[in-house]
């Protein structure tokens, strides 16, 4: 059975989508972020945490984004294969979405047209589309706007194969560490490992939007999820990276099966602001 | 110079407030650590108004704003709703304006807030110039937009989010990160809490 779907309500939901994940973290974010505010050991770090918990409540009440950096809009689509959309292609439906979003929702324009010639294009698009198909009728969009103090501190690392789960581990410590204060610390920490260049990167991006408080199922992911929050939350870096013991809120990583010469390993930072908004249609 | 000679051989981080733009007596005064409010006049600029700020400089002409005394403030804000001066108003990495910040500084320039690391370039010109760097809370544009009671674009218009904009501003909360005797709280805060080996 075929199930038609109105690209106009791809349109709707992601313009609602960007509003809403720009003001309010999703229940997961918000959680660690109390939580976090509680057991921050340093005096500025305690002081910084409870600014950002003000900060939250004041972008709800008075709908002020979260950080002013509200993103390049990346979009995952989940496209059941018994989905028909009609009524326009779906690119375009979704590149509208943002376009209202970011227009109406008084959202900054954040994008250039081209990365030398640098022109905004003034209403936030187009937006970085990820499509996948799986089984069944519904499309899942997920709306993770990514702010890039903290993408530009993302890295790839090309390892080899006798690093093993040392060198992985070594590399996602380096990327942190080089981050440090310009990610906007507590971060995410999104680690893609395996597949091939640009399929690591884009386990990493997903990482980021699965759930803080959601470990892998993979018994020896979860224990790398598990160290490598401990490991990081020792660098001292601390909120704001002015010290502290609350450097990381969660560590999350996806795997993918790879090539019998390679390793590689993605590592997406994102900041405390780690935006992700999910619906299924 | 007094201040720092007052300063000097206190170790106690302080709370306090400062007037914008500010002298380099001001400035000299601050110590890394300290818990600032700035009330006053500042000036937002970032990636793209500095680049056309430093082509200006290069064809010999003036720069839309002084810099004796001045703060620039690395930001570009979310759009205002209606009866409100500004959007969302948190810092961004200042790392980026590294290539540029020693010639303003030399020029003058009294304070930068934003946030992360500085070249050493950058850490010298604001040794040799009694500056200071701030930083603010990044992620907490909602929160500092509080602060900022006004807000009127004075050069580079088209440049949207970018342009150069003059803000009013009362108790400003800022953490000076680097001062003029070249503390870094960067390095020395995250040292104290570290647990690892390196």
């Amino acid at each position: 059975m075929v199930r038609k779907i109105d690209v106009a309500d791809i349109t709707r939901n992601i313009k609602e989508m960007c509003i809403e994940a720009n003001h309010f973290l999703s229940g997961d974010m918000a959680a660690a972020m109390e939580e976090a505010a509680q057991v921050e050991k340093a005096p500025l770090g305690r002081q910084i945490l409870c600014q950002l918990q003000d900060n939250l409540k004041i972008a709800g009440e008075d709908m002020i984004p979260i950080c002013q950096d509200t993103g390049m809009a990346v979009i995952f689509l989940e496209i059941g294969q018994a989905v028909h959309f009609e009524g326009g292609l779906l690119e375009e439906a979704v590149n509208e979405g943002v376009r209202q979003g970011y227009t109406e929702g008084y959202l900054r324009k954040s994008v250039v047209k081209d990365p030398i010639l640098r022109d905004n294009t003034k209403d936030n698009t187009p937006a970085v589309i990820h499509y996948e198909m799986v089984s069944g009728d519904r499309v899942k969009i997920t709306a993770a706007p990514k702010g890039f103090g903290s993408e530009n501190m993302s890295r790839v690392f090309m390892l080899k194969p006798a690093d093993g789960i040392e060198g992985v581990k070594k590399a996602i410590l380096t990327a942190v560490r080089d981050a440090g204060p310009n990610a906007c610390p507590p971060m995410v920490v999104g680690v893609g490992i395996g597949g091939t260049f640009e399929k690591c990167a884009l386990l990493a991006k997903k990482a980021l939007t699965r759930p803080v408080d959601q470990r892998s199922d993979i018994p020896y992911v979860k224990d790398l999820e598990e160290e490598m929050l401990k490991t990081i939350n020792r660098t001292g870096i601390g909120p704001g990276g002015l010290g502290g013991t609350t450097t990381a809120l969660a560590v999350n990583v996806n795997t993918y099966p790879t090539h019998i010469a390679g390793l590689p390993v993605a590592v997406n930072i994102c900041c405390h602001v780690n935006r992700h908004a999910v619906r299924v249609l | 110079m007094q201040i720092i000679n007052i300063r000097k051989g206190m170790d106690r981080r302080m709370e306090r407030h400062v007037q914008a733009p500010m002298s380099r007596e001001t400035a000299a005064g601050l110590q890394a650590g300290d818990y600032v409010y700035i009330t006053g006049t500042i000036y937002t600029a970032r990636d793209a108004a500095h680049k056309r700020m430093q082509e200006t400089l290069e064809q010999g002409m003036e720069l839309p704003l002084a810099m004796q005394g001045n703060v620039i403030y690395y930001m570009g804000p979310s759009p205002a709703r209606e009866g409100r001066p500004i959007g969302s108003a948190g810092p961004t990495t200042a790392s980026r304006m590294d290539k540029y910040a020693p010639k303003l500084l030399d020029m003058g320039l009294a304070g930068m807030i934003g946030k992360g690391k500085r070249s050493a370039a950058v850490k010298e010109a604001i040794v040799r110039n009694c500056a200071v760097y701030f930083a603010a809370v990044g992620g907490a544009g909602a929160l500092l937009s509080g602060s900022i009671k006004s807000s009127e674009v004075i050069a580079y218009d088209d440049l949207g989010a970018e342009a150069i904009r003059r803000l009013e501003v009362e108790n400003f909360p800022v953490i000076v990160v680097m001062d003029s005797e070249g503390n870094d709280l960067y390095e020395t805060a995250v040292r104290e809490y570290c647990t690892l080996a390196e």
